[in-house]
């Protein structure tokens, strides 16, 4: 399959999340730059982690205007796989293509460190590889994950099972414990952990790699074709 | 040109002569600045430089060495890496948080300026006692400004060491290393080469910050120092992200003929020294520098240090490509003038002629001092004070928890945390580590650092002090399996122009050269900070050594102990220590609140053979752990390599007839601590480089035994010891 990995003017992890699905799983990957006037022919989308535009005013508070979102807003609609991870889950917060907000961490400092998380829910093309309840183990590396919303949307991600990942021990204070959500449509996620910082032995573990095989048997097994936006 | 301006431009009336000779009349005011910030000690070296020249800076590796803006080795398979070590001390004490995050930001441009990709960052801090408000703030403050630039760039920071010591009270340190990757034949130069190219300004706007920075870095710290703070420059992390973007992609379009980051000294700086290294002129007119502020004048804009500028000569004709580039990534980029064959910096505002001064006078022929230097200054006795017997079992306990709780050997996590060090995806070994390992993805090598600093043994020998940090950091980079190859210096010292801190700068140069002789790390570059005092106090000679060496790309050999039941071993001589020589341990400073007599003692050609023999072992996968031992002694590296996830300590016992706590806490060189399942195969290696290697004991789970003839001297469960050391720090911090 072959994903899209978009960079916007400060984003980091580009280039980690390119290595992780092109050179650690074999797959097709390119980077679409974030005036791009469409995402092309690609089969998922990742928004990566970094400081798009900086973060100014409030972090992907910009990205979220930036010209590639259109494309990604209907990539998006028509059932596409888009998947934030970190930077890329603020920016899709941002845009409201998913729920709630992430703000500064609860003790007020960047957080570098290995967490261990459990997996929610196995109904969605992110994680369906994995087992329900399996612990994961994923460096965040973040200033603003702390996940906030409102108790009725809090509720309604719970009751149509779309909290995927919560930290077994929460270390930014996000509310319920959540570290990574889904849309309605269940084809959209982001989360605050980086699955692509984990995903070769090399770096002392490859539990990530479920996230990205997820995708890939789901899009392998897509019965209609996933249509790319143009 | 009245002296009182001289002087206020920190020249001397010898300098001030020496300028009217050079430019053969007496500079306008503009002229003056220029010759200030060049003729600084931070841009000139003008005390340091005839020492200096006593490094080695060659060897087969060896791309570029130091006088440009890093120092390249060859890694093989066709790429190489540039690094270097900076200090942003004076600015961290005045501010902090912009202080540090600057430093790093200027070191990072330092390597992408040679179309190096920074792939590493690490950083040696040196603060006051943590139980005076100010240096709490101090350190957080420059713990989040580097976190804030490195992390929004996406460098990792890897590594790095955070040092206490009263001398630090008015004087912070802040060194910061960079390390870069490139392919070899995409290596760039600070050369305006070719008659007639354009000169481009690219990156931030000019603006007042920063006016007279390297001049600032020059001089002591007075009660009015604070006042300074508008010297301090701001940085942009996402801007700097942005420029190295597009720096890189515009090195790629083949139009870039030399490239320079405008750090201390801006504009200046960058245009002369260009010049001076392709032999040329250069000549720019201020009216078409972007600027920030109105109404600057050209003497501000020619010293400003406002941060993420860059200065770049293109090949005449195809500017345009350059252009579009920076245009792709929303930056600032303007032809500001031209290369001359006349070898003149000439400045002009709108036409009209505003300086003109040769470059080679700026950038090489700044004065050069042969300073008087004496008897090295020893504030502390040689002769050690009479020492309490504390061998009972109880009191080395409380000793042992008192050293792993102490400010330099607990834990820095709550430092490190907040720094993104595994972003990039090849941080191998990270912070915490002996020493950090980064792979290269393009290649199958890796890269191993270390950074180390040891002012105590410094002031006590800056001769011998020195070469023990060269052979530390040699033997931290062993440990981890690579073989040291470059090395660069970052010079903290006090005033020069006191004969006694001049000895001690000449003092750790010449130990510096020697043992970088001697293991065959030559220096490519670095920097010297002078003038480290406040109100007349000098700090301790402080050198930090910054080392890289390659291995092989493979999964680490840990510092902990991985299994219970294995053999523990010593490589190295246990060694035996007298009073004298214990009297720069951190057994001395923490429990006995004092500091005397001389170093531990280094044999270099026996340390050379440990090192030797420890890369044989873990490359040959003999060893499940490896961990050298340093502060604190024996006890605490016993301690430190039992601190590991898999919660297994060791049981040892020493055949030791010496006094307990200085044969348990002393600081001998050249030993490692090793945990193997094939002791035997560990030993012939360690016979071959005629190196004892003796089992001590073996590994064991969640207690940590020490004993000798007469029983357990610490026989302790290892949560015990290890709550004070990882929880030390963070509790210091948050004390009212």
């Amino acid at each position: 399959m072959k994903f899209g990995v978009v960079v916007f003017p400060g984003s980091n992890c580009d280039h980690d999340a390119w290595f992780a699905v092109s050179n650690n799983l074999g797959q097709k990957a390119e980077f679409i730059w974030h005036d791009a006037p469409s995402i092309g022919d690609v089969d998922a989308v990742i928004l990566p982690g970094g400081f798009a535009y900086g973060d100014y005013l409030r972090c992907g508070a910009i990205a979220k205007f930036s010209p590639v979102m259109q494309s990604i807003r209907k990539f998006a609609s028509s059932g596409g796989l888009v998947l934030g991870i970190c930077n890329g889950f603020q920016i899709l917060a941002e845009s409201g293509l998913l729920p709630g907000v992430l703000v500064r961490n609860r003790g007020l400092k960047f957080i570098c460190k290995p967490v261990p998380l459990r997996v929610e829910s196995t109904n969605s093309p992110f994680t369906a590889e994995a087992q329900k309840g399996q612990r994961l183990v994923m460096p965040i590396a973040h200033g603003e994950g702390c996940y906030i919303a409102d108790d009725r949307t809090l509720d309604q991600l719970e009751a149509e099972d779309r909290v995927v990942l919560r930290y077994l021990d929460n270390p930014n204070g996000s509310m319920r414990d959540i570290a990574g959500i889904l849309n309605e449509q269940r084809n959209v996620m982001g989360l605050m952990p980086h699955p692509e910082r984990v995903s070769e032995p090399l770096m002392g573990s490859t539990d990530g790699l479920v996230i990205f095989q997820s995708m890939m048997s789901y899009v392998a097994q897509a019965t209609t074709p996933v249509l790319s936006a143009h | 040109m009245t002296p009182q301006l001289v002087e206020a431009h920190q020249l001397t009336a010898a300098e001030y002569a020496r300028i009217v000779s050079l430019i053969g009349r007496e500079p306008n005011y503009t002229e003056l600045g220029i010759f200030s910030v060049m003729w600084s000690e931070h841009c000139s070296y003008k005390s340091s430089r005839l020492h200096l020249k006593k490094l080695p800076t060659r060897s087969q590796l060896v791309v570029q060495g130091p006088g440009e803006n890093a120092g390249i080795i060859d890694i093989g398979d066709g790429y190489a890496i540039a690094f270097k070590i900076e200090s942003h001390n004076h600015p961290s004490f005045i501010e902090p948080f912009q202080g540090a995050a600057t430093g790093v930001g200027g070191i990072l441009r330092d390597i992408f300026t040679m179309g190096a990709r920074p792939i590493a960052v690490m950083d040696a801090l040196r603060f006051g006692p943590l139980d005076k408000a100010r240096n709490r703030r101090i350190l957080e403050g420059v713990v989040s400004g580097i976190a804030h630039y490195g992390n929004c760039f996406g460098v990792p920071t890897v590594g790095g060491e955070c040092v206490f010591e009263e001398c630090y009270n008015g004087n912070p340190l802040v060194n910061v290393f960079a390390l870069g990757v490139f392919r070899k034949d995409q290596i760039f130069y600070g050369k305006a080469k070719g008659v007639g190219n354009p000169v481009i300004y690219v990156g931030a706007k000019t603006g007042r910050d920063g006016i007279h920075g390297a001049s600032m870095a020059s001089a002591e710290f007075t009660e009015e120092s604070k006042q300074k703070r508008p010297n301090v420059q701001v940085g942009d992390p996402f801007l700097e992200k942005l420029l190295l973007e597009a720096c890189l992609e515009a090195m790629e379009t083949g139009a870039i003929v030399g490239i320079q980051d405008m750090g201390a000294a801006g504009l200046t700086c960058s245009t002369c020294e260009m010049g001076s290294r392709a032999g040329t002129g250069v000549e720019i007119d201020l009216q078409y520098v972007p600027q920030r502020e109105t109404g600057m004048t050209p003497y501000e804009i020619m010293l400003s240090e406002s941060q993420e500028r860059m200065l770049l000569v293109a090949d005449k004709g195809r500017e345009d490509e350059v252009f579009r580039v920076f245009r792709k990534w929303g930056l600032d980029a303007v032809t500001i003038g031209h290369v001359t064959p006349d070898g003149i910096l000439r400045v002009k505002d709108h036409g009209q002629v505003v300086a003109e001064i040769p470059n080679r006078g700026l950038a090489d022929e700044a004065p050069l001092y042969d300073r008087p230097h004496a008897q090295p200054y020893r504030p502390v006795p040689l002769t050690a004070p009479p020492i309490p017997n504390r061998a009972t079992r109880a009191a080395i306990e409380s000793d042992l928890i008192a050293l792993l709780g102490s400010g330099d050997i607990c834990s820095k996590r709550w430092i490190w945390e907040q720094y993104d060090y595994t972003v990039r995806t090849n941080t191998i070994a990270g912070p915490g580590s002996d020493a950090a390992v980064v792979r290269i993805k393009e290649t199958g090598t890796s890269i191993a650092m270390a950074l180390d600093g040891n002012s105590r043994y410094c002031v006590l020998d800056p001769r011998e002090g020195a070469k023990l940090i060269v052979a530390e950091c040699c033997r931290n980079l062993s440990t981890a399996g690579a073989l040291p190859v470059a090395a660069t210096n970052n010079l903290n010292f006090g005033n020069p122009e006191r004969p006694e801190i001049m000895a001690q700068l000449v003092e750790s140069i010449e130990g510096i050269g020697e043992a970088c002789k001697f293991f065959e790390t030559p220096i490519t570059g670095g920097n010297v900070s002078l003038y480290n005092e406040t109100l007349g106090e000098a700090i301790y000679p402080t050198p930090v050594m910054g080392i890289v060496g390659l291995m092989k790309t493979a999964a680490p050999t840990p510092m902990h102990f991985q299994n219970p039941d294995r053999a523990a071993m010593l490589l190295g001589a246990f060694g035996e220590c007298d009073e004298t020589h214990f009297g720069g341990t951190q057994y001395a400073k923490v429990i006995l609140q004092s500091l005397w007599g001389l170093p531990p003692t280094l044999d270099m050609d026996y340390e050379k053979r440990v090192q030797q023999a420890i890369r044989e072992i873990v490359n040959a996968g003999l060893a499940e752990s490896a961990h050298d031992i340093s502060d604190g002694g024996f006890a605490v590296a016993l301690a430190e390599c039992s601190f590991g996830p898999a919660a297994v300590g060791a049981s040892v016992k020493l055949n030791e007839q010496a006094r307990a706590e200085i044969a348990l806490f002393h600081e001998n060189p050249s030993r490692i601590l090793i945990s193997t399942g094939e002791p035997e195969k560990v030993q012939k290696i360690a016979r071959e480089y005629g190196v004892e290697c003796q089992q001590i004991g073996v590994t064991m789970k969640e207690r940590l035994q020490i004993g000798n003839s007469s029983g357990w001297l610490v026989d302790c469960s290892l949560s015990d010891l290890k709550e004070p050391w990882e929880k030390s720090l963070e509790t210091r911090l948050l004390q009212p």
